[in-house]
């Protein structure tokens, strides 16, 4: 997710201005930490409770954010290498070791500053279980604080009640408790409230970006142009000023774009045809992301909605922070991560998509390092087959190992794909 | 004739059809990709119109009224032979001239002296011995001529250097050498001329020289005359097709040509397996032939032809004598791994362990066998027709563990078609495309390189 600099080149539009600037002093604000007695948390993006990290003035690391910003930026092979060096097998998520290997090689983040050290690790998500093995890395490493929040599975896509009183017993009385003592503060009610309040308005109107696809042809590009739409809400801006701002601006730039019937913006400037309209389930390969991106608008094909974008939080699907139910609002968006969800939830949700934003079809990539994805994705696309007829594509990468990236072979199999869903909807052959 | 031409340039062989406007085949072509795709793409055309326009002729001639036909008929039935006779002493040509430009730069000069003299008489023996490949007195293994020169080559070779005057390497480096040169070199002779040699050579035989000699070789000019063709749309398909000099949309992606073909070769094809050098595919493909899911190996070459080159390589084999050892196997070893860089290491080790080849060959074949199951499996499972194509199929041994694992997973009864010719599949499948952009008024012409 997130925002590389300058990564999606073409003419560059204001919100990308604004979201690499927020970036830069994000990290700046991170490099002087120390020196303004500021504290800080590492935490995951699915189940980020930004807004409460944010009410306590603490600034929040993303290590996820880290490792796949190493990956686009090339470092990625040699981090990975460094953690295989000490032991890590090949076969552990390769977040977890590209983050350990920068780690190893004094934790510069991605705009080149340093990282601070955490003063609490903050697991509030634990649908993943190489999550927990992660921050249990780091503890060794920092010695700090780790406070854990346990997140029911949603095996019927459906948040009982009591599922939602187990999360919020949590909040209230093991998180918020070791904020307060890592912080040195009481929680101020007011101040997250307010967060809360700007999250929803900006959660508003990137669900408008996101709706803008279902037009023809889409403005955006629902899973490469959305990786970066969702940067600031996905990381450690969300419930500020400033991702109220980029949002609004976002919008407005995407409206623009609609009104001139204009398609989606793509490393090499605004895609002229849309040929083939796509459903994207899975995360993308961060170490050829442009190289993957331009398999696709090559062939003229455009994803119109994915799942990862989804996964700080499925707002498209009715889920707003809400100011009035501070804690309840805040389980509800740790249990409604996507990954969270079963098999059959997923795959209700992949065909919604594929029906109203009128896809010929959807792809899977699926990655080697992500269980939490990948596990049943063959299984999801037969049913998803026969419950939309329409084709589904599969392909095998990984997250930012580049060893994992064969881009004949993908490429192979995307070209193979596009030419199926044509001769199929030309209704066979002569 | 109008016809549509596929191309389809693998990682080990490239391959072209030529289909007429029905899409009959009329002839195809084969050669090795070698390292210039370019080439191998030039070749394989040239090969696959020669060929089309020999079946023209037989066409023709076996369209002739009744009297002519009969007095044709000897001829005809010669023809194809000689031609291809011709056309490997023209290579042989080439090659000679090879070989002594590069004897010619051997050091030091004693050596060369020495390698001048071998080498005339292993060409000389090679001439010798050329008729031999195409009377039908010895069973042509292969129709490269890399093989065919290579086999006499060596055993020229061997029988020269006998005497230890000199070494044989020395001699076997030079063909390797002026080898790859013939082949990356396109020096064909015009269609007509070869033509008239091999009708001069076959009259020039007792046993077709008619009375009228004159008159049926007139016969056979006049029908060649009339085959001449017209290729109207061109499709790549294959491993290497971004390198063919075709325009984009001259290009389509090999599982949809396989699919296409096979299911042209077999309309009952549901289920296409195909394993070509670098990679492995299960193709579905409805009822008219359009593939509706696929699943390829990754990245990982492990399981696909190349594995059995290596296997052949390390026991020091031909690849096409790797089924026939192993269906000599008393038992099947049990074998995990199918990674191609370790096949090496786990069959020296597994012969150190005192297993026998043929068992552990046996055990070899049928692990690469349980990975395209395992791929069937994620495209769909197996579905009655199933046909399998690609350089593996040739392989008995291969073709006998599918039909056992097949019959085990899926129905008892399901049909497994396996074709002659089933190496062209991809070619014909884009041929079959250049028809459809033909008729359609669509495709774009290649930019061939004259050779
Ligand atoms: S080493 Fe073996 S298993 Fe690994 S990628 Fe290569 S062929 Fe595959």
């Amino acid at each position: 997710m997130s925002t590389p600099a300058a990564a999606a080149a073409g003419a560059k539009d204001e919100s990308q201005i604004r979201q690499k600037r927020m970036i830069g002093e994000h990290f700046e604000r991170l490099a002087r930490a120390r020196h303004d007695g500021r504290k800080v948390v590492y935490t995951f993006v699915p189940g980020n409770l930004t807004e409460l990290i944010a009410s306590f003035g603490m600034l929040s690391v993303l290590p996820e954010i880290n490792a796949l910003q190493s990956g686009m930026r090339g470092r990625s092979a040699a981090y990975i290498a460094e953690a295989e060096k000490s032991g890590h097998s090949e076969d552990v998520c390769t977040y977890v070791k590209c983050d350990i290997g920068m780690l190893r090689s004094g934790n510069i983040g991605p705009t080149g500053t340093k990282l601070p050290e955490p003063d609490l690790l903050l697991l509030s998500y634990t649908g993943c279980f190489t999550f927990m093995k992660w921050f249990e890395l780091l503890r060794e490493q920092y010695r700090c604080p780790v406070a854990m929040l346990h997140v029911p599975y949603q095996p019927d896509g459906v948040i009982t009640p009591s599922m939602r009183a187990y999360v919020v017993d949590q909040l209230k009385n093991e998180v918020i408790p070791a904020m307060e003592r890592v912080s040195g503060r009481r929680l101020d009610l007011d101040e997250l409230t307010a967060q809360l309040a700007r999250s929803a308005a900006a959660e508003d109107d990137l669900v408008a970006v996101w709706e803008s696809a279902r037009h023809r042809p889409s403005p955006i590009d629902g899973y490469f142009g959305g990786v970066y739409y969702v940067g600031p809400i996905f990381s450690a801006f969300r419930g500020s000023e400033e991702a109220v701002a980029y949002y609004r601006e976002l919008r407005r730039e995407v409206d623009a774009r609609m009104a001139a019937g204009k398609g989606p913006a793509t490393p090499d400037g605004t895609l002229a045809e849309e040929r083939y309209r796509l459903v994207v389930e899975g995360p993308p390969n961060w170490t050829s992301f442009n190289d993957f991106w331009r398999m696709f608008t090559r062939e003229g094909a455009v994803a119109v909605a994915s799942t990862y974008t989804r996964v700080g939080g499925l707002y498209d699907t009715g889920f707003r922070h809400d100011a009035s139910h501070p804690f309840e609002t805040l389980a509800d968006y740790c249990l409604g991560c996507y990954t969270n969800l079963g098999l059959p939830a997923r795959v209700a949700l992949l065909e919604r998509y594929i029906r109203e934003y009128h896809a010929d079809g959807f792809i899977i990539n699926s990655v080697k390092s992500c269980n939490s994805f990948s596990a049943g994705q063959l299984l999801m696309l037969r049913e998803l087959e026969r419950r939309t007829g329409r084709p589904g594509g599969f392909i095998e990468s990984d997250l930012v190992d580049p060893r994992y990236f064969g881009k004949a072979n993908i490429e192979n199999r995307i070209q193979s794909y596009l030419q199926m869903v044509d001769a199929r909807r030309h209704g066979g052959y002569a | 004739m109008k016809c549509g031409v596929g191309i389809d340039l693998g990682s080990t062989t490239t391959k072209a059809v030529l289909l007429d406007e029905h899409g009959e085949i009329v002839g195809q072509g084969i050669t090795n990709s070698r390292s210039n795709y370019e080439v191998a793409c030039a070749v394989a055309r040239e090969e696959a119109l020669t060929a089309a326009r020999l079946s023209l002729l037989a066409r023709a001639l076996e369209q002739l009224p009744g009297e002519q036909r009969t007095r044709t008929a000897a001829l005809a039935a010669a023809l194809p032979e000689a031609f291809r006779f011709e056309l490997y002493l023209d290579q042989l040509a080439d090659l000679e001239g090879e070989l002594r430009a590069c004897v010619g730069q051997v050091k030091p000069d004693s050596l060369r002296h020495a390698l001048e003299p071998a080498l005339d008489e292993v060409i000389e023996r090679m001439s010798r011995t050329a008729a031999s490949l195409f009377d039908g007195s010895v069973a042509r293994r292969s129709d490269f001529f890399r093989d065919l020169a290579g086999a006499a080559f060596m055993a020229a070779a061997e029988a020269v250097c006998a005497g230890g005057a000199v070494p044989f390497e020395r001699l076997a480096g030079l063909f390797d050498r002026a080898v790859l040169d013939v082949e990356t070199t396109m020096t064909r002779k015009p269609f007509d001329h070869v033509l008239r040699r091999a009708i001069a050579r076959v009259t020039s035989q007792d046993a077709v020289a008619a009375p009228d000699a004159a008159g049926v070789v007139d016969l056979v000019l006049a029908a060649a005359a009339g085959t001449a063709i017209d290729e109207v749309a061109f499709v790549g398909t294959g491993y290497g097709r971004q390198t063919l000099p075709f325009p984009k949309e001259c290009v389509r992606s090999e599982i949809l040509c396989h699919g296409r073909g096979a299911h042209a070769a077999f309309p009952g094809t549901r289920t296409v397996l195909d394993i070509g050098g670098q990679d492995t595919k299960a193709i579905q493909v409805d009822e008219s032939g359009v593939v509706t899911s696929f699943q390829m190996n990754d990245r990982c070459a492990a399981g696909c032809g190349r594995y059995l080159g290596y296997i052949a390589d390390e026991l020091g084999l031909g690849l096409h004598e790797l089924g026939p050892l192993a269906m000599r196997a008393h038992r099947v070893i049990r074998v995990n791994s199918t990674c191609t860089v370790f096949a090496g290491a786990e069959l020296r080790e597994r012969l150190a362990l005192g297993q026998r080849r043929e068992d552990i060959l046996a055990g070899l074949h049928r692990a690469m066998m349980l990975r395209a199951m395992s791929l069937l499996a994620r495209s769909g499972g197996v579905h009655d027709q199933f046909t399998f194509t690609g350089g593996v199929c040739k392989n008995e041994m291969a073709t006998k563990v599918l039909h056992d694992l097949v019959a085990e997973h899926y129905s008892p009864g399901t049909r497994v078609n396996i074709h002659p010719d089933s190496i062209y599949m991809g070619a014909r499948g884009a041929a079959l495309f250049a028809l459809d952009d033909y008729r359609a008024g669509r495709g774009g012409a290649p930019a061939w390189r004259e050779y």
